[in-house]
């Protein structure tokens, strides 16, 4: 049973589609990876699949069993306000937040996963900072710990390492990987294509040719060849 | 002074004027930091216009509990208003800046004309700018205050970690599962009943500041949205006992009086803000 099946998509604004004809299918335990050039609709179809904003054509139908807190999302951007008063504890804890359903307090079990997730995410010692005075890696950090409270089965990822240095990079793809060999199904947006293809179980390129397969077949399609050289030339 | 204060304190409904006052002080303050963050504060200054005409009528109707007009009406209003918001901002703002201004002139009209009161604008001053003296509110207005506040405040801590999911981040709220339209249409309502709990102790036009300056002042002074919050509920009920106090000893208008001294309250936050070096 897929925990997403996603027919015929269509995704845009205001009726004017920016990426259409997705057809895919998320599987428990894929890695699945969205790749595709600037603009080419990416962050669109993620918000689209998450609920965000309606699809202009096709279906999305979420696996049996699958309730919306069961998946956590990081965004590429957020129009979080820039002078607004958070700890990062506060932040962390508010992924939890969509599980507490009618409860109003947080119990223990939700802050002994936030502060799990802090310690994962190497995060723990600025609980009680200020969330806007941090850096943007931090920042980042810090929506990756509160995404991953949220997330159960499905983890989706808007290009998680942008702005990371090297190392928290290569941490947080280690971390996204040990995550998935737990069995959350991953959908990450990415224009790492080395990282894409040595993890990814699956790869999705949208763009005028859409694609979707595995990893294998995706090295030998036509846009892969033509993602990956260009790509590949770009990135160099 | 002191002697003079104390005096007054034997009486009973200066105390029940003071609680009412600071309750109505503390709720109007737990929004502030939502309202502010989620620009909504042009709503809430949109709305208390609205209870500004809706008064005008209830008045007009020589109704016994003018609240059970205002209430519902200002509740409706916010609950249109939120719903134009989101869906375009520029038309949402063009529609709250005609309804906003034509309360206000409707309101007046219908005071004008329809009004048999032989102090016509010192009803309408009052309205506006709240009553001269907190002690003029009658039992039965003092009693449905202070109900809505405790409402209000227990609705609040109930609803706190979900305000701030939502506040903070609506799209992750959304796309993880949080019932954010419910959220913010009860976000809404409340809005509208700390407006017309607020009316009563500041009048129409001095509602905002109440809502706001409490809010501001404390995020100069304090990072957590916890902190935040229980920082601007206690500046709020700090200024509000003060003002009332003055008012009272001084016979200023009680509204401008604790508005005053919000302003002043946030100056003070201001630089102290500055001092610890929090720049924000
Ligand atoms: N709010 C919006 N309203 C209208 N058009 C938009 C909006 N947001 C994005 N677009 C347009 O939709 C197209 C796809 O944008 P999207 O953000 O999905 O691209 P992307 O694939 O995520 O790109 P990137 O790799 O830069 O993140 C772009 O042409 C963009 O201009
Ligand atoms: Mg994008």
């Amino acid at each position: 049973m897929a925990l997403l099946q996603v027919e015929n998509l269509a995704v845009g604004y205001e009726s004017v589609p920016v990426a259409r004809d997705i057809s895919f299918a998320l599987d428990p335990g894929d890695y699945l990876c969205i790749v595709g050039e600037n603009g080419s609709g990416k962050t669109t179809l993620m918000k689209t699949l998450l609920g965000l904003q309606d699809p202009l054509a096709g279906t999305i139908r979420m696996g049996e069993g699958v309730a919306r807190d069961e998946i956590g999302y990081l965004p590429q951007q957020t129009q979080i306000q820039r002078d607004f008063p958070a700890s990062v504890r506060e932040v962390v804890l508010s992924g939890c937040q969509a599980k507490a359903g009618l409860r109003p307090f947080y119990n223990r079990q939700d802050k002994e996963t936030a502060a799990r997730n802090m310690e994962r995410m190497g995060i723990a010692d600025l609980a009680d900072r200020c969330y806007r005075d941090l850096s943007g890696g931090q920042q980042q950090r810090v929506l990756l710990a509160r995404a991953l409270c949220a997330a159960e089965k499905i983890l989706l990822l808007d290009e998680p390492v942008s702005g990371l240095d090297p190392r928290v990079t290569a941490e947080m793809y280690q971390l996204i990987r040990r995550l998935n060999e737990e069995g959350i199904a991953i959908i990450m947006i990415s224009h790492d294509i080395d990282e894409a293809l040595s993890f990814a179980s699956h790869i999705l390129h949208i763009g005028k040719q859409v694609f979707f397969g595995t990893k294998e077949e995706f090295l030998k399609s036509p846009e892969g060849r033509r993602f990956i050289g260009w790509e590949g030339g770009s990135a160099e | 002074m002191i002697a003079q204060l104390i005096e007054y304190m034997q009486y009973p409904f200066v105390v029940y004027a003071m609680v009412v006052g600071c309750l109505i002080a503390l709720c109007s303050s737990l929004l502030g930091v939502t309202l502010v963050l989620k620009r909504f504060s042009f709503i809430g200054d949109g709305l208390s216009h609205v209870a500004f005409g809706a008064l005008a009528i209830a008045s007009v109707l020589k109704m016994s509990n003018q609240m059970l007009l205002i209430l519902p009406i200002t509740i409706i209003s916010a609950v249109l208003l939120l719903r134009s918001g989101q869906r375009r901002q520029i038309k949402g703002d063009a529609a709250l800046a005609m309804i906003s201004v034509g309360a206000l002139a409707f309101g007046y009209l219908i005071m004008n004309v329809f009004s048999t009161s032989s102090n016509l604008s010192g009803d309408v001053c009052s309205t506006l700018f709240g009553s001269t003296s907190i002690l003029t509110l009658t039992g039965q207005q003092v009693a449905m205050c202070a109900g809505l506040s405790i409402a209000v405040i227990i609705l609040y801590v109930l609803m706190y970690n979900k305000i701030f999911s939502v506040t903070f981040d609506e799209d992750f709220a959304r796309a993880t599962g949080t019932r954010a339209d419910l959220y913010n249409l009860i976000i809404a309502i409340v809005i509208a009943v700390i407006i017309v709990v607020a009316m009563s102790l500041v009048g129409a036009l001095l509602i905002s500041a109440l809502v706001v300056f409490p809010a501001l002042s404390a995020m100069r002074l304090e990072r957590s949205f916890r902190s935040v919050t229980i920082c601007s509920a206690i500046i709020s009920v700090v200024c509000a006992l003060l003002g009332i106090i003055i008012s009272i000893l001084a016979g200023t208008p009680v509204g401008s009086t604790i508005v005053a001294i919000d302003v002043l309250a946030f100056l003070v936050c201001w630089i102290a803000g500055k001092a610890i070096g929090r720049t924000a």
